[in-house]
């Protein structure tokens, strides 16, 4: 389970003379369980509020915890301890390491949580047939489709059930029946395991399935409702 | 919690697949390594066996390892300066297992003249059994024979002096020196063997007489220059050394042979350093390129490294990975320059002819043939200068990738 707190997130971008805002004083709460999407226009701060809360990034000022931890005062082992374990990432491009097999990439994360090799094998299996790529375990990255990639990425991400799913854009590279499955996914493991899935998107699709939907513009929150997914 | 690191199986494997996704430049760093190892270890080997054999060499014309004179001799070699043949009893005590051979010697100036010419020479009065034993090689006898007694009335020359006296095998030339009276001694012998040296300014300064007869012409019976005792290994003689002083004690010089000949005893203490500073000079050379093939490496896969980060492998675990890569590239190349290295050194341990430049090598007190001399410890010198050296030389690039900021890594185009 994953209650997320941010409490006036603030961080700025030298571009040239210019500073940009990628954050300005975002506030939120995140219940645990949560199926929350982020939207807005490209530079609106979605990325930059994902990589806060997933530690791979430094704040200007503000305070983020997660399950009452503070995320920000964490140094870099304790911030890759906590990725390792409880964060499940699923990038919008480049997600795979391009020298091991599907099954391997899917396996890296429990390998170096120091999962059994038999468990392991078993769950990636698994896990790839449930994202759709069964038959396709040896292949490497250079072998797979975009949309193949990024099923990878995701079954990599979900394979040992964080409590936290931080996406950025997955469905960017997938047709619209691999994003639908793909969604379906997500929506299952959010419901059966009560994973938080917290998704930055531009997709109208993706958000239709999203409990809760942020808009953000210039590194603010400009609208955050709750909805019925369709 | 794991230590988020990987199973070394697992990291070793990911490791080998990096290293081999630049086919090309992998294999131009291997080469470079094997090159760079095997002129290390070609090179000492020939260094190494280039300054035993002198070393050698002049151990053999000194001759043995541990020498005992009158304590004025070294100053002034003359015949003043004797000391009495050893007894029964001395000769019981240089009778021991660390001793492969011992002799004396009767040691003095002398000019030698021929119907045509003259020259200065050390007249040797040898016990020719002793010699060979102490490492005159019979072998080196290229015409007539080498003496057969301590009363052989014969003399052996060089080969060189033999050329300079514009004489030949079975001539008679006259040998004259001064006794302890200071009176001259002289006598005629006859050219019974011409011997051949290593090096010939060696056959030019030394002719050999039966010790008796030698004794007799200079009215010194039973007395000598010099004793010169010999172990098994010129590089360990405490043993020999203590052996010997024990049994000549006060009123005599007793000397090892790198007190004897200082140049060839600091040429020995010289050339382990010489040969760390020349594995380190080529690994310097190597180490632009290593450090400049991990840098390209690192910065083709900062992406990579950010996503491993991202996944929650720690800035260590990059460290680590980064770092068996390059172990992974530097044990091939060693073993690639230490096969390369065994491979040519095996075919010429015979020796190296290098008689075309036979001169320069003689002003060195080189011979004109080089024998490689493989060590094992200069193999080891080599390989832990590269692992050790290689390893550091990594660390930069390596700590340069583990502290990529995640967000900063993954953004990198």
């Amino acid at each position: 389970m994953a209650e997320i707190k941010c409490v006036e997130l603030c961080k700025d971008y030298q571009q040239g003379d210019a500073v940009i805002k990628a954050l300005d004083h975002v506030t939120i709460d995140i219940e645990q369980g949560s199926f929350l999407c982020l939207s807005g226009p490209s530079g609106s701060g979605k990325t930059t509020l994902l990589n806060m809360i997933g530690g791979l990034d430094e704040l200007d000022s503000g305070q983020i915890s997660i399950d009452g931890e503070r995320v920000d005062l964490l140094g870099k082992g304790p911030l890759a301890d906590l990725r390792l374990h409880h964060i499940g990432f699923v990038f919008q491009a480049y997600n795979l390491i391009p020298v091991l097999t599907a099954q391997e990439n899917v396996e890296f994360v429990m390998q170096v949580q120091g999962v059994p090799a038999k468990e392991r094998k078993k769950k990636a299996l698994d896990i790839l047939r449930e994202v759709g790529l069964e038959g396709m375990e040896h292949r490497r990255p250079a072998e797979l489709s975009g949309g193949q990639q990024q099923r990878v990425a995701v079954a990599r991400a979900i394979v040992s059930q964080p409590k936290l799913v931080l996406a950025d854009e997955p469905t960017a590279n997938l047709d619209s029946v691999s994003a639908t499955h793909l969604m379906e996914l997500f929506c299952a493991l959010n419901s059966t395991h009560g994973v938080t899935f917290l998704i930055a998107t531009h997709d109208e699709r993706v958000m239709r399935y999203a409990k809760r939907l942020i808009k953000m513009q210039d590194g603010k929150i400009i609208e955050d409702r709750e909805q019925e997914p369709s | 919690m794991s230590s988020s690191h990987l199973p070394f199986g697992a990291m070793s494997r990911l490791a080998w697949r990096n290293l081999w996704r630049n086919h090309r430049r992998t294999a131009i760093m291997l080469l470079a390594i094997a090159v760079g190892v095997w002129a290390m270890i070609f090179m000492t080997a020939l260094m190494r066996g280039m300054v035993d054999q002198m070393i050698e060499d002049g151990i053999d014309a000194l001759p043995g390892q541990v020498q005992v004179h009158h304590p004025a001799f070294r100053d002034d070699p003359s015949i003043d300066h004797r000391i009495p043949q050893p007894d029964a009893g001395k000769a019981r005590g240089l009778q021991s297992p660390e001793v492969s051979g011992w002799t004396s010697r009767l040691r003095v100036p002398a000019m030698i003249s021929s119907e045509r010419n003259n020259r200065g020479v050390t007249l040797l009065g040898v016990d020719p059994q002793g010699e060979i034993a102490l490492g005159f090689d019979p072998h080196s006898i290229i015409e007539g024979r080498f003496l057969e007694s301590v009363d052989d009335n014969g003399l052996v020359v060089g080969a060189k002096l033999l050329e300079r006296l514009e004489t030949r095998l079975g001539k008679r030339v006259v040998v004259m020196s001064q006794d302890p009276e200071n009176n001259i001694a002289d006598r005629g012998f006859r050219i019974v063997g011409v011997y051949k040296a290593k090096l010939s300014s060696l056959e030019e300064a030394f002719i050999y007489g039966g010790l008796t007869t030698i004794q007799a012409l200079l009215e010194v019976p039973g007395e000598v220059s010099e004793i010169a005792v010999t172990g098994h290994d010129y590089r360990d003689i405490d043993a020999v050394y203590r052996l010997v002083s024990g049994v000549y004690g006060e009123g005599f010089e007793t000397l090892p042979w790198m007190e004897l000949e200082t140049y060839l005893g600091m040429m020995l203490k010289m050339m382990d350093g010489f040969v760390l500073v020349w594995i380190i000079v080529i690994f310097l050379a190597l180490s632009f390129g290593l450090a400049n093939t991990l840098m390209m490496a690192v910065f083709e896969r900062i992406r990579e490294i950010g996503l491993m980060q991202a996944l929650g492998m720690k800035p260590s675990a990059i460290l680590y990975q980064i770092l068996l890569e390059s172990l992974m590239l530097l044990t091939l190349g060693l073993l690639a320059g230490n096969v390369l290295a065994v491979a040519s050194i095996l075919p010429v341990q015979d020796g190296i002819d290098v008689s075309a430049v036979a001169e320069g090598m003689e002003m060195m007190g080189a011979s004109s043939v080089l024998y490689p001399a493989l060590k094992l410890k200069d193999l080891l010198m080599a390989n832990t200068v590269v692992i050790v050296l290689g390893i550091l030389t990594s660390l930069l690039p390596a700590w340069r990738a583990s502290q990529y900021r995640p967000v900063e890594a993954i953004a990198k185009i």
